[in-house]
C-alpha cells in the first residue's frame, strides 16, 4: 500500500519543530508499523537526509521504548498492543496517518518522535521499591499469598512504562503508571509494609514533576498497551486516603 | 491559599469529590422541595416548605456550609484544570478520542456554565426572597411569603426557561461523570459494586435533571 | 597457556564457594566508600550488581544504551527461571540442576561455577520474592512451577510470558532505591566505546551521550561489564535492535580474552521470517513446548499442498503427520533441549517437509492439548503468547496450528572470565550473558535469568571485593591519564572516520549481509568449507565496509545511524572470529553443530579427548590472526556422557 506519513519533526529539544509530509510506497500489510519507518528512514539515508529519529528497541512489546502517537492514539488504532506489535494491516492504501511525540510537560521532545522519560524513574526511584538488601532473606514460599493477590499484582506489574496513559490523557496525568506500581507493592505483602510511605513519596514526586491531576477520563486504561485496569487508579487513592489520615509520618 | 495549592494532587480530587457528592444532597432536597409547586395550585405545601428552609435556624447554619461546598469545589475545580492545561504545553495536531467516560472530557465547561447560571439563579430567587419584596399569602396554616408564585411568573419567560433548560442539562451532564468520578477518587472500586454505582449515578442524574426540567417546562406550557 | 587460570577454589564441588568465601578478602566498610566500581549494562547482571555494591556502600556508576535502565533486553525474556528448591517434591535438587545444566551445556562449561550457580539459585528466588516479584502461585498461595526444555523436573518458576520482566523490574526496582539514596549514579543513553587500560588494570571507559554526542571519560577502581549477548551479528534475531557485541568486543580488543565465540544457541520456536524488511525475529515462549506437539507432513507432496495453500493443515490425516520429534527421542519427545529442537526443525525443511509459503517452519500444534484440558485451560497458561502469536501473523492458534521455526536467541559465548567473573584483564569483570558463562555449548531453558541474576546479586558482590582488597590504597583515578587522552582520541578518531567515507551503501545494507553470511555458514549446521568461505566473505565485507559505508548526520546531536555503523563495524570483526572458533572446533557440542561431525543417525557427535576446553580468543592486531589459547575442562565429580534425550 503507498501512504501519507505527516511526521514530527524536532531538531533537538531546543528547536522548533515542525510537522513534514513523506510518501512511503509498496508497503506490506504483513510489516510491521515501526518497520514501515525503517523502510522510510533507510530511503531518506540513501537520499543524503536525515532519517526520522524515535524510540525503538526490542520490537516485541515488552521494553516500553516505543513511543507513537499515531492518528490520534498512543500506540496507534489497535488495543492492548504497543507501536512496534501494530501491523499495517491496520492502515489502508492512500491513507494518511499523523505521526506525533508524546507530549505532556515531563516528557519534553529530544528529537523528533524521541521524548525524555526520565520522569517515570524519578518516581520509581523516589518509592517504587521494596527496601530489602541483596540476601539474607528468608524462603521464599515462607510468606502464602493469596493467588488472588498475586494475580492482581501481576496485572499491576506487567506495566512497560511506555507512557501510553500519560501520552493519552487529556491532562497528562501519570496516575495509572504510578499506581500500577503502588497497586504491586499493595497487594503483596512484602510491599505492605512501606506502603504508608511509599504512596506518599510517590504522588508527591509525581505532582512536583508537572504531571496532570487525574479527573477519571479512563483514556489511560484504553490506551494502555498492557491494559492496565484503572481500578489501580481507585486503589491509589484508597491507600494515599487512608496514609494521609493515619501515617505517622507525612511525605 | 498556598497550602490549598500545595495539596497533593489526589488530595484535591478527594475534597472535591467530597464537596461534589455533598452538593448532591443538597440537589436533592432542593428538587423535592421544588416539585411540591406541581402539586398544589395554591402552592402551599410549597411555601409553608420554603418558608421553613428559610427560617429554621439549622438550616441557617447549614446555608454556609453549603455555600462553603459550592466554593470549595469550584475553586479546587479551577485549580485542577489549570494545572491539567498546563501539564501538556504543546498540544497534540489530532486530538486524542479515547476517553472512555465522554463527558468527563467537558467537566470545566459544563462546570462553569452550571456555575455561571448558579449566579443568575441565586439573583432570582436567592435574593429576591432573602431581601427583595414577595407578596404575602394567607392559608389556614398561617400567612407566608408567596414564592410559589414569583417562580410561576418567572417560568412564564421564554429565554429564562431556555437558558434553565440548557444549564440543566449540563449540569445532569456533569452529573453523570461527577458521580461515578467521585467514587473513583475517594477510592470505591470494586468489581462487583463499581458497575452499580455507574447505572445509579446514571440514574442520579438523569433524576435530578428530568425533575428539574419538569417544573420549568410544565409551568411554561400550561 | 600460563595466562589461563581459572582459579577454581579446592576442595570438594559442593564446598567450593562456602570456601571461597571464607577465605576471600573483603574491604572494610569505610574503605568501601572510597572504591569506585564502573557498571556497564542494566539488564538483569547489571542492575542486580549494581544495587548490590550500593547497598554495600561502593561509589558506583551505571552506564546503560537506553533512556531507562528497565528497557534492557533481559526483559524479553519469557518463560522463566531455574531454581532447585524442589518445592513440588519431585526430586530436584541442587546437584541434579547443576548436572542438567553440565549435561545441557554437553560438558563445555567449568564444573565448580555451573555448581555455584545450581547452589545460589534459590537465594534469587528469595530475593526476587521479597522485593515483590509477583510470581505465579498456586490456589494454596505458594509458589507454582512448570517443567521447561532439558529437564525432568519441574523447577521453572515464572510471572505468566513476562519472567524476564519481572524479575528485571524487580533489579531495577533494588538499583532505583540506590540510584534515589545517591550510592548509585545512573547514566543513561550511553554507548560503551572503548575500555580504558592504566598499568594492565581496567580504570575506566569511554562514554559517548547518544544525546549530545559527547564524548565523556568516566574512572573507577574496577569496571564490570554486563552488556548481554551478540546474536544480532547474526542481524535477525530475538535479541532487541540495540542489542550489540561492541562493549565486550573493545575488552576483547584490549586484551581480555573471547572464550567460545561460536557457541550459539538457536532457540526453536521462533515466529518464521516473512520477509525481507523484517528487523527482528520474535521469540515464542519454549513453554509452550509443554501442551504443543511438533510436527510436519510425512509426504513431501503434502507438504508442497500446503505450501501452496491448496491443503489445510487441519484437514491432513493424523497417520499422515511426521511428530517427528516424538518419534526420534521417545524419552523427552517435544521437550529436547533447544538445540535438538532447533536441528531437527531445519533437518525435516531441508528435505523438503517444511509448511509456511516458504518452507521454513513447522507446525505446533496445541489440538490434542485443546481437547484434553479445554481451551480455558490453554488460554490460562499461554493466552498472552497466543494473542501476540495472532497479531503478528494474523492467523488464529486455537483453530490453526501455530507455525515456528528456529532463530538466533542467545550466545553462550563472551569474554572469557575466570571463577571471580574476571577477565584476562585485572580488574575487568564479566557478568551475564557477556561472560562466556556457565551454560556450555548449550543453555537450557530458564537458565538464563538464573545466571544473570546470579552473577549480580550472589556471585561479583562477593568477588570483586576479593580484587578491591588490593585497591583501597589507590585513590580516585583521574581521568586526565594518559591512557584515557589516547582512548578518547581513538574514539574520535573513529567517528570521525565512519562520517566521512560517505560511501554508497547504508549500514543496515552491511548489517544484512553479513548476517545472511552468518546464518548460512555459521548458523544450525556448519562446516569447513562453509565456514572458510565465511571467513573470506566477511573479510570482504570489512574491506567494502571501510570504503563504502554512509553515515549520515554529525556527531553531536542524536544520531541512530551512527551508533549502528559503529555496532556494525564491530560485529563484522566479531563474526569473522565465530567463524574462526567455529572452524578450529572440529567436533559437535550443543549448539554447534559441524556437518562433519555427526552420528549415523545425525546427531551431535562431541570429541571428548580433543576438545574438552573452553577456547579463549587473544586479539593480536588489526587484520592478524587472533590467537587461540585453551582452558581444558576437568570434570573430577561427574562422568562425562554422550547426551542422549532419547
Amino acid at each position: 500500500m503507498d501512504l501519507t506519513l505527516k511526521i514530527w519533526r524536532q531538531a533537538s529539544a531546543k528547536a522548533k519543530g515542525h510537522f513534514v509530509n513523506y510518501q512511503v510506497q509498496n508497503i506490506s500489510a504483513e510489516a510491521s508499523f515501526l518497520e514501515m519507518l525503517d523502510i522510510l528512514n533507510e530511503s531518506l539515508v540513501a537520499k543524503g537526509e536525515e532519517p526520522v529519529a524515535f524510540d525503538h528497541d526490542c520490537r516485541e512489546g515488552i521494553c516500553g521504548a516505543c513511543s507513537l502517537y499515531i492518528n490520534g492514539r498512543p500506540h496507534g488504532p489497535d488495543r492492548g498492543i504497543t507501536t512496534c506489535q501494530m501491523h499495517m494491516r491496520n492502515f489502508k492504501h492512500g491513507e494518511t496517518i499523523i505521526i506525533e511525540p508524546w507530549r505532556a510537560k515531563p516528557f519534553p521532545v529530544i528529537k523528533d518522535l524521541m521524548v525524555d522519560r526520565s520522569s517515570f524513574d524519578e518516581i520509581i526511584q523516589a518509592g517504587g521499591f521494596v527496601s530489602v538488601r541483596t540476601g539474607g532473606i528468608p524462603d521464599a514460599n515462607s510468606i502464602p499469598i493469596p493467588r488472588r493477590n498475586a494475580e492482581l499484582a501481576m496485572d499491576a506489574a506487567s506495566c512497560i512504562g511506555c507512557g501510553a496513559c500519560v501520552a493519552a490523557c487529556k491532562n497528562a496525568s501519570a496516575m495509572l503508571f504510578v499506581s500500577a506500581k503502588v497497586s504491586q507493592f499493595a497487594l503483596l505483602p512484602q510491599g505492605r509494609i512501606e506502603a504508608q510511605e511509599r504512596v506518599q513519596r510517590m504522588v508527591a514526586k509525581m505532582d512536583e514533576l508537572g504531571f496532570g491531576n487525574c479527573t477519571n477520563t479512563y483514556a489511560c486504561e484504553a490506551e494502555c498497551p498492557k491494559e492496565i485496569s484503572a481500578s489501580n487508579i481507585a486503589r491509589m487513592n484508597r491507600e494515599f486516603l487512608s496514609a494521609k489520615l493515619l501515617a505517622h509520618k507525612e511525605f | 491559599m498556598g497550602k490549598t495549592l500545595n495539596y497533593s494532587s489526589i488530595t484535591k480530587k478527594i475534597i472535591m469529590s467530597l464537596a461534589g457528592l455533598f452538593l448532591i444532597s443538597f440537589l436533592l432536597v432542593h428538587l423535592g422541595i421544588n416539585l411540591m409547586i406541581l402539586f398544589d395550585s395554591t402552592y402551599e405545601k410549597f411555601n409553608v416548605a420554603a418558608h421553613f428552609m428559610a427560617t429554621n435556624p439549622l438550616i441557617q447554619v447549614f446555608q454556609w456550609v453549603l455555600f462553603l461546598g459550592f466554593i470549595i469545589h469550584i475553586i479546587y475545580g479551577i485549580i485542577v484544570q489549570l494545572q491539567n492545561w498546563s501539564a501538556r504545553p504543546v498540544k497534540y495536531m489530532k486530538k486524542g478520542y479515547s476517553e472512555l467516560s465522554y463527558f468527563s472530557k467537558f467537566m470545566i465547561h459544563t462546570g462553569v456554565i452550571v456555575f455561571i447560571f448558579l449566579i443568575i439563579h441565586f439573583a432570582n430567587f436567592f435574593i429576591v426572597a432573602k431581601f427583595g419584596h414577595i407578596e404575602e399569602i394567607t392559608y389556614k396554616s398561617g400567612t407566608y411569603e408567596n414564592m410559589g408564585a414569583v417562580i410561576v411568573e418567572t417560568f412564564k419567560i421564554g429565554w429564562y426557561v431556555v437558558f434553565y433548560v440548557v444549564a440543566l442539562l449540563l449540569l445532569g451532564f456533569h452529573l453523570e461523570h461527577g458521580i461515578q468520578s467521585a467514587f473513583q477518587s475517594l477510592g470505591f472500586n470494586h468489581w462487583r459494586y463499581t458497575p452499580v454505582v455507574k447505572i445509579i449515578g446514571t440514574l442520579v442524574s438523569i433524576l435530578i435533571t428530568l425533575g428539574f426540567l419538569a417544573i420549568p417546562l410544565v409551568i411554561y406550557f400550561s | 597457556m600460563t595466562k589461563l587460570d581459572p582459579k577454581i577454589p579446592k576442595g570438594q564441588l559442593d564446598q567450593k564457594w562456602t570456601n571461597y568465601k571464607a577465605h576471600q578478602n573483603l574491604v572494610n566498610p569505610s574503605n568501601k566508600r572510597r572504591l569506585d566500581i564502573i557498571v556497564v549494562g542494566t539488564g538483569l547482571a547489571g542492575a542486580a550488581a549494581a544495587a548490590s555494591f550500593g547497598e554495600l556502600g561502593f561509589n558506583v556508576k551505571v552506564f546503560g544504551i537506553h533512556d531507562s535502565p528497565r528497557r534492557a533486553h533481559s526483559i524479553a525474556a519469557q518463560g522463566g527461571i531455574n531454581a532447585a528448591k524442589n518445592y513440588p517434591n519431585d526430586g530436584d535438587s541442587v546437584f541434579r540442576l547443576f548436572y542438567d545444566t553440565i549435561k545441557g551445556g554437553d560438558y563445555r562449561a567449568r564444573e565448580a561455577n555451573v555448581f555455584r550457580l545450581a547452589e545460589v539459585s534459590n537465594s534469587i528466588i528469595d530475593q526476587c520474592v521479597a522485593q515483590g516479584v509477583p510470581f505465579a502461585r498456586d490456589y494454596g498461595g505458594l509458589l507454582d512451577n512448570r517443567s521447561f526444555g532439558g529437564a525432568q523436573v519441574s523447577r521453572t518458576f515464572y510471572a505468566r510470558g513476562q519472567t524476564g520482566q519481572q524479575l528485571l523490574l524487580g533489579a531495577y526496582s533494588a538499583l532505583s532505591k540506590e540510584i534515589g539514596k545517591k550510592t548509585v549514579k545512573m547514566y543513561t543513553r550511553r554507548d560503551l566505546m572503548d575500555v580504558v587500560i592504566v598499568d594492565g588494570l581496567a580504570r575506566g571507559i569511554i562514554v559517548r551521550n547518544l544525546i549530545t554526542g559527547e564524548i565523556e571519560r568516566h574512572s573507577a577502581h574496577a569496571v564490570v561489564l554486563a552488556t548481554g549477548g551478540y546474536g544480532n551479528v547474526f542481524f535477525l534475531s530475538t535479541n532487541a535492535m540495540s542489542s550489540n557485541g561492541s562493549a565486550i568486543w573493545k575488552a576483547y580488543k584490549k586484551g581480555a580474552f573471547f572464550g567460545n565465540p561460536c557457541f550459539t544457541q538457536i532457540h526453536p520456536t521462533c515466529i518464521p521470517v516473512h520477509g525481507e524488511y523484517q528487523s527482528k525475529l520474535t521469540l515464542m515462549s519454549e513453554s509452550l513446548r509443554n501442551d504443543g506437539r511438533i510436527w510436519v507432513p510425512k509426504k513431501l507432496e503434502d507438504a508442497e499442498k500446503i505450501r501452496k495453500g491448496t491443503l489445510k493443515a487441519g484437514n491432513l490425516k493424523e497417520e499422515d503427520r511426521d511428530y517427528y520429534l516424538e518419534r526420534r527421542y521417545p524419552a523427552f519427545g517435544n521437550l529436547v533441549p533447544r538445540d535438538v529442537a532447533s536441528r531437527a526443525a531445519k533437518e525435516r525443511c531441508d528435505a523438503g517437509f517444511g509448511v509456511g509459503t516458504t518452507g521454513l517452519a513447522v507446525y505446533l500444534d496445541f489440538t490434542d492439548s485443546i481437547k484434553r484440558l479445554g481451551k480455558n485451560v490453554i488460554e490460562s497458561r499461554y493466552g498472552n503468547l497466543f494473542q501476540m502469536y495472532e497479531k503478528i501473523v494474523d492467523e488464529n492458534p486455537y483453530e490453526n496450528p501455530m507455525m515456528i521455526y528456529p532463530a538466533v536467541h542467545y550466545t553462550m559465548g563472551g569474554i572469557w572470565v575466570d571463577y571471580e567473573l574476571q577477565t584476562t584483564i585485572p580488574g575487568l569483570f564479566a557478568a551475564g550473558e557477556a561472560n562466556f558463562s556457565d551454560h556450555g555449548a548449550n543453555r537450557l531453558g530458564a537458565s538464563a535469568l538464573m545466571q544473570g541474576l546470579s552473577d549480580g546479586y550472589f556471585v561479583l558482590p562477593y568477588t570483586i571485593q576479593n580484587y578491591l582488597a588490593n585497591q583501597i590504597q589507590i585513590p580516585t583515578i583521574k581521568t586526565d591519564l594518559a591512557e584515557f587522552v589516547q582512548a578518547e582520541k581513538e574514539t574520535k578518531d573513529l567517528i570521525q572516520k565512519l562520517l566521512t567515507i560517505n560511501g554508497k551503501n547504508t549500514v543496515d545494507s552491511y548489517h544484512r549481509k553479513l548476517g545472511l553470511i552468518m546464518w548460512d555458514n555459521v548458523g544450525m549446521g556448519r562446516n569447513k568449507e562453509g565456514l572458510t568461505k565465511a571467513i573470506e566473505l566477511i573479510q570482504e565485507l570489512k574491506i567494502d565496509f571501510w570504503k563504502n559505508v554512509k553515515v549520515t548526520g554529525t556527531n553531536d546531536q542524536v544520531n541512530p545511524e551512527l551508533e549502528k555503523a559503529l555496532r556494525v563495524a564491530d560485529f563484522i570483526e566479531l563474526g569473522e572470529l565465530m567463524a574462526r572458533d567455529a572452524l578450529s572446533r572440529q567436533e559437535s557440542c550443543g549448539g554447534h553443530f559441524r556437518e562433519e561431525y555427526q552420528t549415523p543417525e545425525g546427531e551431535a557427535l562431541r570429541d571428548d579427548k580433543d576438545f574438552t576446553f573452553v577456547s579463549a580468543w587473544e586479539y593480536k592486531g588489526d587484520n592478524v590472526e587472533p590467537e587461540m589459547h585453551k582452558e581444558p575442562l576437568v570434570f573430577e565429580f561427574i562422568e562425562v556422557k554422550q547426551r542422549n534425550y532419547k
